[in-house]
């Protein structure tokens, strides 16, 4: 099997999937209850946190346990909204974010806030000039992808955190979704207010994710009752998936150092190989993330690109994994500048550490011959 | 170029005679000893100032530990250069666009010339690197009176130091200069606050602390020694004696009027942590009053209290409004764990009725018919002793976990 889709979710490490069943099966008491094992569990929810603000740089209060990405920026985005309206009511984000920030907007926009969609460059990004200019004095928040889940474009976040440091009243928060473990960002030198991260995208379990909630920021909650992470976010607690995945991170930034370079070589390769490929075109910009590439086969529809390369046991994506079954164009490219064409017939090459060379040449060899033989078909040659 | 030093000024280390160098050999092994993270650091003492070597550790990391450790007065990052003036120019310029990276602002340089071979005289190094900065900057603007950034420029005989910021210390005196004392940690507000200002006169800490199970559960007492871990921040590892103490708490329930329990109660904690402290070779025990805060902290309460020992009781906290108590609980970070909800054996047979105005005559004459030495020898003899240090926080068990 060659697993080229780990932008969508990526396969937990074995070590993970050892520490999610031992905590699922020995620490299964309520961290909530006052015996023992209620105790040791809550013990362990405690050192999670320290153990993650350890990686993350950050103190541990600041560590908000949630189910994953999507609720991550759900509650950064409404619970800001929700929270600060009274100092303003005008939100800014990008056109091409992931859908579960850009959803969230809309439903804001229907009770009346005001958002502004910032269009990025042809290279797909937002610069800090642009985020300047949009700023108002009811702006509230600022909302931006770091690593776009389709392109691998990166936004400046480092500059655009330096402009709206001389805006005390704008949040910032970033979906640092594809970059955790990845594309370092240090939230602290980014002036980052909230952050976004998800378990199973660095090889650990669904369903656990992380908010960074800045010291001094306050979210109105998306779910209420019970006092579990400071009363921001009530449920009972997923010791083992938020045990899980602080392994997963620790291991997944220990391989990064080691093994970034060489998916980097491998990203680059494959790019250059299918530029050779008669009828492929390349929709990632030359600066990216190390691990995602954006390719379109113009005239053939992606869905059939991703069930032959699946006959060869070869997985890609189409657009990102939570809007795959629509069937418009990509957002994301047409906000780039590229035709309804190329935009419709998109595929997401998405890499994690232990991606090889060996595979890269098979995926290519495959990938050819049957752009090759579906050209026919389509041309009917 | 990067920082590759810290220069550590003393706080009142200067202020102590003969007794200088072995405060400074103290601060010197605290330091060691604080910045174990960072194995390739070293910490060395010369001519009368201390250096961090960083070696390579991220500066900013090792800052933020040493705002921490007491006796030190404030702190300077600086960069070491071998004495050429090529590399002190490009080293000046380099460390005031660090300080300054918008390259807007005043500056001045200020420079030391202790190594009298050095070629330049200090008005002509001034002048020269002064003028070296100007002209590679954009809008840096000299003002020698008040100026955003000094520029020290120190030429000694090993090597040339620059240093552009300055941060504050924690002040105090080294811990571990003054003697030991025992701190009566509660798992409120008040008493880790007590301890740490104890910590910053240069104290050695030990912690006892009363249990009562199963009135006080497991939690109250894992809270404690989250409390103690705190401080270990500031005071190395702490010795935490865990004093059994359902027996005498559950003999003065059934003795002694609701009135005078709590007054009776302290006495009793007292006596135990008295001799807990003579065990120990503490001097001095340290708790978190304030005086009439509540009812056993009026002075009558302490006056009757405070009877059954000849220790002295150091109270930090004697004059301090419970907001600024709360201050300070804040910022080192004792604050969020003292708030959680367990009861403490100060809590649990609270009477609803306590005497503020209690006396010396009639708390000993409730004590007749409680066999005090009984009670309180038990208790000492039942302590349970561990030893909290930084870097426990992840326990054995878990650690394969993560």
């Amino acid at each position: 099997m060659i697993y080229f889709d780990n932008s969508a979710t990526t396969r937990p490490y074995p070590e993970v999937t050892d520490t999610y069943l031992k905590v699922s099966t020995e620490y299964f008491g309520n961290p909530s209850s006052l015996h023992p094992l209620g105790k040791i569990s809550e013990r362990l929810l405690v050192q999670a946190r320290e153990r993650a603000a350890e990686l993350l740089k950050v103190n541990p209060s600041e560590i908000l346990f949630t189910s994953g990405g999507t609720e991550s920026n759900n509650l950064a985005i409404k619970g800001t909204a929700h929270q600060y309206q009274g100092r303003g009511n005008h939100l800014i984000t990008s056109s091409t974010e992931h859908a579960s920030s850009l959803e969230a907007f809309q439903q804001l926009e229907k009770e009346g806030f005001r958002v502004s969609y910032l269009d990025p460059d042809n290279n797909g990004i937002i610069t800090a000039e642009q985020v300047k200019e949009e700023l108002t004095d009811e702006t509230i928040l600022v909302s931006l992808i770091h690593v776009h889940n389709e392109t691998g474009s990166i936004q400046p976040v480092q500059e655009i955190g330096e402009v709206l440091s001389h805006h005390p009243k704008v949040l910032f928060h970033v979906d640092h979704v594809q970059g955790a473990a990845k594309v370092p960002l240090d939230f602290r030198t980014a002036k980052v207010d909230l952050c976004t991260l998800s378990a199973h995208k660095f090889h650990g379990m669904k369903g656990s994710g992380i908010l960074y909630v800045r010291n001094g920021v306050r979210l109105h909650s998306l779910l209420s009752g019970g006092s579990q992470e400071r009363g921001i976010r009530a449920g009972t607690e997923n010791v083992a998936g938020v045990t899980a995945m602080i392994k997963a991170l620790r291991m997944s930034m220990g391989k990064s150092e080691t093994f970034l370079p060489q998916i980097r070589k491998i990203n680059r390769w494959i790019e250059q190989e299918c530029s050779n490929i008669p009828g492929v075109v390349i929709n990632s910009p030359e600066e990216r993330a190390p691990h995602i590439l954006n390719i379109s086969v113009p005239g053939i529809k992606p869905e059939v690109m991703v069930q032959a390369l699946a006959e060869k046991d070869i997985y890609v994506s189409t657009k990102s994994a939570c809007s795959s079954r629509e069937t418009e164009p990509s957002r994301t490219l047409i906000a780039m500048g590229y035709d309804k064409e190329t935009a419709s017939s998109a595929l997401r090459i998405s890499l994690t550490y232990e991606n090889t060379f060996e595979e890269a040449e098979r995926f290519i060899a495959e990938f050819s011959d049957i752009v090759a033989s579906l050209k026919k078909v389509v041309n009917k040659q | 170029m990067n920082y590759n030093h810290i220069l550590i000024r003393y706080a009142e280390l200067a202020l102590k005679g003969k007794n200088r160098k072995e405060f400074e050999k103290k601060l010197q092994d605290n330091l060691k000893r604080a910045l174990k993270k960072f194995p390739e650091t070293k910490v060395i003492r010369s001519f009368g100032r201390m250096f961090i070597e960083l070696n390579g550790a991220d500066e900013e990391a090792v800052s933020s530990r040493l705002k921490d450790i007491f006796g030190i007065h404030s702190f300077s990052p600086a960069l070491k250069l071998e004495l050429d003036q090529e590399r002190i120019d490009e080293g000046a310029l380099w460390a005031i666009k660090d300080a300054l990276p918008e390259e807007r602002g005043t500056f001045k340089v200020s420079v030391k010339r202790a190594n009298k071979t050095f070629p330049k005289r200090s008005q002509e190094l001034n002048y020269h690197i002064g003028s070296h900065i100007l002209r590679n900057t954009k809008e840096l603007t000299v003002d020698v009176h008040n100026p955003d950034v000094e520029v020290k420029v120190e030429i000694r005989d090993e090597a040339c130091y620059i240093m552009c910021k300055t941060r504050k210390g924690a002040g105090g005196l080294p811990v571990g200069t003054a003697g030991k004392v025992m701190l009566m940690l509660s798992g409120g507000i008040d008493s880790p606050v007590a301890g740490y200002l104890a910590l910053k006169r240069g104290v050695e800490l030990e912690a006892i602390h009363f249990h009562s199970p199963p009135f006080t559960n497991e939690r109250a007492r894992q809270k404690v020694e989250d409390l103690a871990r705190v401080l270990t921040r500031f005071g190395g590892r702490i010795k935490l004696h865990i004093v059994p103490f359902t027996a005498a708490q559950q003999e003065i329930h059934k003795k002694v009027p609701d009135n005078y329990e709590m007054t009776i109660m302290r006495r009793f904690m007292l006596r135990i942590a008295e001799a807990a402290a003579e065990k120990n070779g503490a001097l001095a025990l340290v708790n978190g009053e304030s005086l009439g805060q509540v009812a056993s902290q009026t002075l009558h309460s302490m006056h009757t209290i405070n009877e059954v020992t000849n220790l002295p009781i150091l109270r930090p906290l004697v004059t301090m409004d419970k907001l600024e108590v709360i201050e300070i609980a804040r910022n080192i970070g004792t604050y969020e764990l003292s708030i959680l909800p367990y009861e403490d054996c100060c809590t649990i047979f609270l009477p609803p009725q306590t005497k503020t105005r209690p006396s010396i005559r009639k708390a000993a004459a409730y004590e007749q018919a409680i066999d005090v030495d009984k009670y309180v020898s038990e208790a000492v003899e039942g302590i349970e002793t561990v030893i909290i240090k930084h870097d426990t926080n992840i326990e054995k068990e878990f650690e394969d976990l993560f």
